[in-house]
């Protein structure tokens, strides 16, 4: 016969022989698991909805920027140079597996107006509609989000901020009402829900966002093209075959200035100004994931800048280090208390193991000296007893984290207290109440195994 | 060769600062194949011989031979083997394992055997004994629903599970009737005679001991009467003479 099934045979044999003193034995190892379990499974669904809230404030949010632009030992500061893509952006996306999103995001300010009222934002951003992806923001008050069509078309739409509506339509709905941004008419299609200040202090309603193709190329696409000596006007060969660029259609820059010949063309070369974005904004697929996020970008960036290794990135990331501290600082805080809270209960578990199982051994001093009469050596009734305490250990466990599940179930079910079931606590249940068995069965197996067989048998 | 040699055995025992003796210089023989009595009342060093006899003190002096081996200086652990191997026990209140099945405290001392056997040839030895003292419609019940005599019986299954050639009955029909005291008896005669297991009848009562074929008695420490065989002839032709049912009268 198996050795180890004989003896937890023989062991079980014992335990069921007195079941109702077994099952109040072990009650206390039973109430300690469920509790464990069953706070553990609350936290962990408590823990989630906090950390699930803080990512929505931007934790996971990974930003690149271009990087900066020096000449003659002046820097001119970070964003300074224009060497982000949108191509970059969707690079990105398809290529780091621990970026769940990405946006890229043109940025332009200038004023709004609305009737008699106008404002200026805080943020136009020309993006995609995976920005409110990113920044975990897909609720909207009213109406839609624009579409990746729009993009493609760039057409003149756009979705604003709480912020705006007040201050803009103060009574009526802002829905389907035209804007004038900058010299440019944008249709409203939606309204964000409110997100209240960034932890800065910024307003985050302060916001109008449009498809980037809209912004780049209608809003901000003069003003940058005037700002950037690089190119000037109806010289830039992008911006005449674009039309887009040409708020007023009819219009023409040729009016203004002299066309250039061929030849001036020739003598005056214009670096050809590749389309840009100001910023790409990714998410990362969790928080643990945002070193492997940095990691991806940061190569795929690389290769496709052409930066060899020891030369200066001409991009930047930045994560949101402080908030991701304060993430992981609450989950360890939880962990901390759920540890102290099940060791006091399983040692109180540990101890009425240990009473029952002395008061055990006594009773059964008669059966131990038999036993040992019949050949049992001291190691024999050591192991007997211990795996008895084991066996009732590991079956309150058994018996515990069913129990703990089932509360947590019922509190998720009755009063919708977010509750997620946790591998590691049920692996930690069983281990724990197996060594709470053999450390506080140890003793009694001890005393057990140390009886003199002549003295036990004639023990009343 | 004999099974049980004793050479000048000494036990004493230390209360604190004293030294009781309780054996002073015991020497005795028991062959294979004797069904023996030991007799002796109480406090003369009957039980304190019986438990060296069956390995579970040791003595302070002197050889014990069991079975051609020496076991007077073995440790608790190979006295241990020995018991499971050598001895069976019977005793008085038969020590069975409560709200356990006859046949279950029957296999019981297999469990320490280190013979790798199936929990089914286990039970299989165990209900050939139970059928053996008579009690194979009784493998299932557990003691209390048993009779005295029935939970003797299962006892001496118990005893006899492991094949030892010894078994020692330390006074085994103290909680049975006459009647039942009778049988059983009669049943340790017909175990001696048919499977020729050594027998040793521990008791205070000369009834019981009648049943023996010799009886060696203790008085004070020291063997009275019987130490060995020659000198026993004598006293089994006597015990012969006197009929066991006159003796209960005795009772």
């Amino acid at each position: 016969m198996n050795f180890i099934t004989r003896i937890v045979i023989l062991a079980f044999g014992a335990l069921t022989r007195n079941i109702m003193r077994s099952a109040l034995t072990t009650l206390g190892i039973v109430i300690g698991i469920a509790a464990v379990i069953g706070v553990v499974e609350m936290g962990q669904g408590s823990s989630a909805a906090v950390q699930k809230t803080i990512a929505s404030m931007g934790a996971d949010n990974l930003l690149v920027q271009p990087g900066t632009a020096s000449s003659g030992g002046v820097s001119f500061g970070s964003g300074s140079v224009i060497t982000l893509t949108p191509q970059d952006c969707d690079a990105i996306l398809r290529e780091c597996p621990a970026v769940a999103s990405a946006a890229p995001v043109v940025r332009a300010r200038t004023q709004i107006v609305y009737g008699n009222k106008n404002w200026v934002p805080m943020y136009i951003y020309g993006t995609t509609p995976s920005f409110l992806v990113v920044r975990d923001w897909q609720e909207l008050e009213e109406g839609d989000m624009f579409s990746d069509r729009d993009v493609r078309n760039g057409s003149k739409v756009c979705v604003i901020g709480q912020t705006l509506v007040k201050e803009l339509f103060p009574v009526e709905s802002p829905i389907n009402k035209e804007i004038r941004v900058g010299n440019v008419s944008f249709k409203i299609v939606g309204v964000l829900s409110r997100k209240g200040a960034n932890m800065m202090g910024l307003d985050q309603d302060d916001i109008v966002l449009a498809p980037w193709t809209t912004i780049k190329y209608r809003v901000s696409g003069g003003t940058l093209a005037s700002v950037n000596q690089s190119t000037s006007g109806g010289g830039d060969v992008t911006q005449q075959i674009n039309s887009l660029s040409q708020p007023y259609p009819g219009q023409s820059n040729a009016a203004q200035y002299p066309v250039q010949s061929a030849m001036q063309m020739a003598d005056t070369p214009q670096p050809v100004r590749f389309t840009n974005v100001d910023q790409i904004l990714t998410r990362a697929s969790s928080t643990e994931e945002i070193p492997n996020a940095i990691r991806q970008m940061t190569e795929l960036l690389h290769e496709r800048h052409r930066i060899k290794s020891g030369q200066p990135d001409d991009f930047d990331i930045r994560d949101m280090t402080e908030m991701t501290k304060a993430l992981s600082s609450t989950s360890v805080l939880m962990l901390r208390l759920l540890v102290v809270v099940a060791a006091i209960s399983l040692v109180v578990g540990g101890m009425g193991i240990m009473n029952i199982m002395l008061v055990s051994v006594t009773e059964r001093t008669r059966e131990i000296g038999l036993r040992m009469a019949v050949g049992a050596r001291a190691a024999d009734i050591l192991r007997q007893f211990l795996v008895e305490a084991v066996l009732l250990c590991l079956i309150g466990g058994a018996v515990g984290i069913l129990l703990g599940r089932g509360g947590s179930w019922l509190v998720s079910t009755i009063l919708h207290w977010p509750t997620q079931m946790s591998i590691p606590a049920i692996v930690a249940a069983v281990l724990v109440s197996a060594t709470v068995g053999l450390v506080f069965g140890y003793y009694p197996a001890w005393k057990a195994s140390r009886l003199d067989p002549i003295e036990a048998l004639r023990y009343e | 060769m004999s099974l049980i040699k004793l050479v000048d055995l000494y036990k004493t025992y230390h209360m604190g600062e004293m030294d009781v003796p309780v054996l002073k210089g015991v020497s005795l023989e028991i062959g294979r194949g004797e069904l023996v009595a030991l007799m002796g009342s109480s406090g003369s060093g009957k039980s304190t011989l019986m438990n060296i006899l069956g390995c579970l003190d040791r003595p302070t002096a002197g050889e014990y031979w069991l079975d051609g081996e020496e076991v007077s200086n073995l440790t608790n652990d190979e006295r241990a083997v020995i018991r499971n191997k050598k001895i069976g026990f019977v005793f008085q209140n038969f020590n069975l394992l409560a709200r356990t099945s006859s046949l279950d405290n029957v296999i019981m001392p297999l469990t320490y055997t280190a013979s790798n056997m199936t929990r089914a040839e286990a039970k299989a030895r165990g209900k050939k004994w139970l059928e053996r003292v008579g009690l194979g419609h009784r493998l299932d019940n557990h003691p209390s629903q048993l009779s005295g005599g029935q939970q003797q019986r299962v006892a001496i299954a118990r005893s006899l599970v492991n094949n030892p050639p010894l078994l020692f009955a330390d006074e085994p029909t103290g909680n049975l009737d006459s009647r039942t005291a009778k049988e059983m008896l009669q049943l340790f005669q017909e175990l001696n005679a048919e499977e020729g297991i050594t027998i040793i009848l521990v008791t205070h009562d000369a009834g019981v001991a009648s049943y023996a074929k010799r009886t060696i008695k203790i008085h004070d420490g020291l063997i009275v009467e019987g130490a060995f065989q020659d000198t026993d002839a004598a006293v089994a032709e006597s015990n012969g003479q006197v009929q066991p049912v006159q003796v209960y009268g005795v009772l």
